[in-house]
């Protein structure tokens, strides 16, 4: 690892993450919660009200500005390596912030509430423009689970390649294996090229 | 649309005007490739603080171990362009070390590793 003003041999970690995305209220903040080390924190970009990002704090003073808060964990595999998991934020229009979230990610869980389908759209569409590897999970909260992975996989017109699995994201071992099922992902389709 | 006067104060996010005082006045971090999950730590051989401000010196404290952008923008509960911009200043002053390189896509000994650890939690 190279340092800028390195002045001791000291290391600091390799950083990964992982994209946790959905609709509004799929469990996202709740699937971090259940894996994470640290109870979630909460970050926030400034925007202005037209949704435009603040990378630059010029004239700021005059301009109404807003917030878009990213939740997020952490989980330290070892000495070497740290996960974070980040949770998109609930609105579609933040789209500047996925883009940050999804560069050198391992990849995507979009989290799937069969009640509203149409609610994953968005990130699915998203993670398969931009060649980002992801799975579908499909959050079985309060006994929800009204349709099968087949019907599930056929309604969201999802590639054979695709997994889906279903979770309760509340759950930490069925959050884990959510995880594991993408890593495993991604690790296939870098085998494939 | 919010009255100037409304603009100063915001119920949820505190008095507004405070990021931009923090920065006094600088607008963009000089440090580049800042992401949410660069990795930052304070150095052993950091320089004297007494010109510090309190913020600065925050981030020092809560750097003694490994921390990535983001988790000190949650501690600190500031913006994270507002913490990009205080970091830079540290990195200048080489009391902060910070990776270098930006995001990349982890190869397959880096995801064995992530495996392997995530199965063991």
């Amino acid at each position: 690892m190279v340092f800028v003003g390195s002045d001791d041999q000291l290391t600091v970690p390799t950083a990964v993450k992982i994209v946790i995305a959905g609709g509004f209220g799929t469990g996202k903040t709740t699937m971090v919660a259940s894996v994470s080390e640290i109870a979630p924190l909460r970050t926030e970009e400034l925007l202005t009200e037209a949704g435009v990002h603040v990378d630059d704090l010029v004239g700021i003073e005059g301009k109404d500005t807003t917030t878009v808060a990213l939740d997020f964990g952490r989980i330290t595999i070892n000495t070497k390596v740290v996960l974070y998991l980040f949770g998109t934020p609930g609105q579609n229009r933040f789209w500047f912030m996925w883009d940050e979230l999804a560069t050198g990610a391992i990849g995507a869980v979009v989290l799937v509430d069969t009640r509203r389908l149409d609610s994953s759209f968005p990130s699915i569409d998203f993670f398969e423009h931009r060649g980002i590897p992801f799975i579908v999970a499909v959050n079985c909260f309060d006994g929800s689970q009204l349709y099968t992975v087949d019907e599930v996989r056929h309604a969201l017109d999802l590639d054979e390649a695709i997994p889906v699995l279903l979770c309760d994201a509340r759950d930490r071992e069925s959050s884990k294996a959510v995880l594991v099922g993408l890593i495993q992902h991604s690790m296939n389709r870098l085998a494939a090229v | 649309m919010t009255s100037r006067e409304d603009w100063w104060y915001d119920e949820a996010a505190g008095p507004l005007v405070r990021p931009y005082a923090m920065v006094r006045g600088r607008t963009r971090p000089n440090a580049p490739d800042l992401h949410l999950v660069t990795q930052v730590r304070a150095s052993s051989f950091a320089s004297d603080q007494t010109s510090l401000t309190v913020e600065h010196r925050e981030i020092m404290s809560l750097c003694a171990r490994p921390l990535s952008v983001a988790e000190v923008a949650a501690y600190l509960d500031v913006p994270l362009v507002v913490v990009k911009v205080l970091l830079s200043d540290l990195i200048e002053r080489g009391d902060v070390l910070v990776q270098t390189s930006t995001p990349q896509i982890p190869d397959r000994d880096l995801l064995q590793a992530v495996l392997d650890g995530v199965r063991g939690i």
